[in-house]
């Protein structure tokens, strides 16, 4: 039998990891997949070849297949996610000018760095974002409205060109994935003040996503897909198995990335400065643990309520959030389900145990840096 | 959706408009502004990328926006021309290799224009015409679509405002109406503005 091909859209940041993973462990080939995995220059490049027919499914920021669905995305189109393929991972940095003038602030602390900032005299704040329908956007837009007269100009710049944009003064601070935040602190042009999960500690970043008509017509084909992502975002947890995930990814023809940029993101080890020593960040990226992949309605909610929906957007959002394939795809392969489909955002201040399938399923915090909780049923 | 007749002799097209071309390589920016000038086009500005020169892009407001499908700094064109007001927002031009299909499917789905192929110089004119001849038949029918939904809007509001005229006047529907009219006639203002007017006022007593 020959390998069903799939093509499969991606951008290259450590956080596609899982569908590198898929491939080059062979967790795709066991589904019977020929996963053909597609470089895409732009978010907005790959949007349109997603909702055109040109990928069959693809890697995609948590907020674009809800922002499309709201009929702002740019391109009207069903595009649901299958599930999550990573929770945080992102980083919030600022230029050595921003850094000298808001002086030291503890690494992480959210609320500090922010009153720090708000007090900053100037010019509003221009702060570099690799795309607007992005959950860095959002949290920087929920992170920096609870300071009311701080004014800030998002500016959409490409990852790779972030270090650039701050060495040369376009932008003052950054909110971008890895490895892109680290290598703007080896080029010597900025420095890390926090990360995505100090402002939100479960945050979905990046998806599976495909069009609602194509998982209908494919459903055979979309379970494998599901699988071997699920397997190899498993596999990318495992603590014995992250140097060996290092090695592969650097090695990858796509990523094009070397071991050190990848390092990390991975290890969760971050070097906040020229010079620092490496800060242990607790989740700092997530691809498996804590039901990191299940694709919780109730962020989708979340997620569209920043993006400024009523509550029929807020409904159409849930069901592009396929918590329901997940359970029908993934039960026959032994994965713990949660009981639930949704979870009030921001009220687990601690791991906590909860129903599921198998019993043993422990929740991570996903408390908010301001305490606020999220009820959307 | 079909796309109905164009006219590829629409006289606006030989207008002198602003286009910037967004490419990093020089001599091909060279070839691409000399083919555009040779086409009647003066009026060019190119950049070898735009990522944070979102002010530089504001300021030239181009009319068209060339760059390659390729390019990672589409996702800011994106954001500087989703933040301009859609009569005065840019056509960007997405040169691309891939196939034929997708221009058309791009330009049905009603968002952009892919120019497919490459961009050979000397076809540089009508690649280009016939791509803004498309985009501006969608543009239109978007145009009319949202000043159609906008009269709905504007039908609910005087209906509400007829209506309050009528609870607290004792008037006729007509009467209402009437009222209205005279009232914009006689301030000179529209009578959507006048029955807007009323509905806040409405609001804030109820």
């Amino acid at each position: 039998m020959t390998a069903q091909v799939l093509n499969c859209g991606y951008v290259p940041l450590v956080d596609c990891a899982p569908l590198v993973i898929a491939k080059e462990l062979g967790f795709a080939a066991e589904e019977g997949l020929d996963l053909n995995l597609v470089r895409q220059p732009s978010w907005s490049a790959l949007r349109d070849m997603l909702a055109l027919g040109h990928l069959d499914a693809a890697q995609m920021l948590s907020p674009m297949p809800i922002a499309m669905s709201m009929g702002i995305g740019g391109l009207p189109a069903q595009i649901d996610t299958l599930m999550v393929l990573s929770v945080n991972g992102t980083v919030f940095g600022v230029s050595n000018t921003l850094a000298a003038a808001i002086g030291d602030v503890t690494f992480g602390d959210a609320k500090g760095l922010l009153a720090r900032i708000a007090a900053h005299e100037g010019r509003p704040l221009r702060i570099g974002v690799p795309f607007h329908y992005a959950m860095h956007r959002l949290l920087l837009s929920y992170w920096t409205k609870t300071a009311p007269k701080l004014t800030i100009e998002e500016v959409t710049v490409p990852p790779p060109r972030m270090a650039a944009a701050v060495a040369e003064g376009h932008v003052d601070a950054f909110w971008v994935g890895e490895p892109w935040g680290s290598v703007a602190v080896q080029t010597g042009d900025a420095t890390l003040m926090m990360t995505g999960s100090d402002v939100w500690k479960f945050a979905p970043e990046k998806v599976l996503a495909a069009r609602r008509d194509w998982s209908a017509d494919n459903s055979d084909v979309g379970r494998r897909l599901m699988r071997a992502v699920y397997r190899a975002a498993q596999w990318l947890d495992g603590r014995q198995n992250k140097p060996l995930a290092i090695e592969i990814l650097g090695r990858s023809e796509h990523l094009n990335l070397s071991s050190d940029l990848i390092d990390p993101a991975v290890t969760g080890h971050l070097t906040p400065g020229l010079g620092q020593p490496p800060v242990a960040v607790t989740r700092f990226l997530q691809f498996h643990k804590h039901a990191a992949n299940f694709p919780w309605r109730s962020q989708a909610a979340w997620i569209a309520q920043q993006l400024g929906a009523d509550a029929e957007g807020t409904a159409r959002a849930k069901q592009c959030f396929r918590s329901d394939l997940y359970r029908q795809n993934l039960n026959g392969i032994g994965a713990d389900l949660p009981g639930a489909s949704e979870k009030v955002e921001g009220s687990l201040k601690f791991e906590t145990a909860v129903a599921s399938t198998r019993g043993h399923m422990i929740l991570a915090p996903d408390a908010f840096f301001d305490g606020r909780t999220f009820d959307f049923t | 959706m079909d796309l109905p007749k164009i006219d590829y002799d629409d006289s606006s097209m030989s207008e002198n408009l602003r286009i910037l071309v967004v490419e990093a390589d020089p001599s091909r920016v060279r070839d691409i502004v000399d083919a555009l000038n040779d086409a009647g086009w003066t009026d060019v500005m190119a950049l070898a990328q735009i990522s944070a020169l979102d002010r530089t892009v504001k300021e030239f407001a181009p009319d068209i926006v060339l760059i390659d499908l390729a390019n990672p700094d589409r996702d800011t064109l994106e954001q500087i021309t989703v933040a301009t007001e859609t009569d005065k927002r840019a056509v960007a031009l997405f040169v691309d290799r891939t196939d034929d299909t997708l221009t058309q499917a791009a330009l049905n789905a009603g968002v952009s224009a892919y120019v497919v192929d490459g961009l050979t110089m000397n076809r540089i004119k009508p690649v280009l015409e016939t791509a803004i001849a498309r985009f501006k038949v969608i543009r239109q029918m978007q145009s009319e679509l949202d000043a159609a939904k906008q009269a709905l809007e504007d039908r609910k509001t005087i209906d509400r405002a007829k209506g309050f005229l009528m609870r607290q006047r004792g008037l006729s529907e007509d009467e209402a109406y009437g009222l209205m009219r005279k009232t914009a006639m006689d301030q000179g203002r529209k009578v959507i503005d006048v029955a807007t007017a009323l509905v806040t006022a409405a609001d804030l007593l109820s």
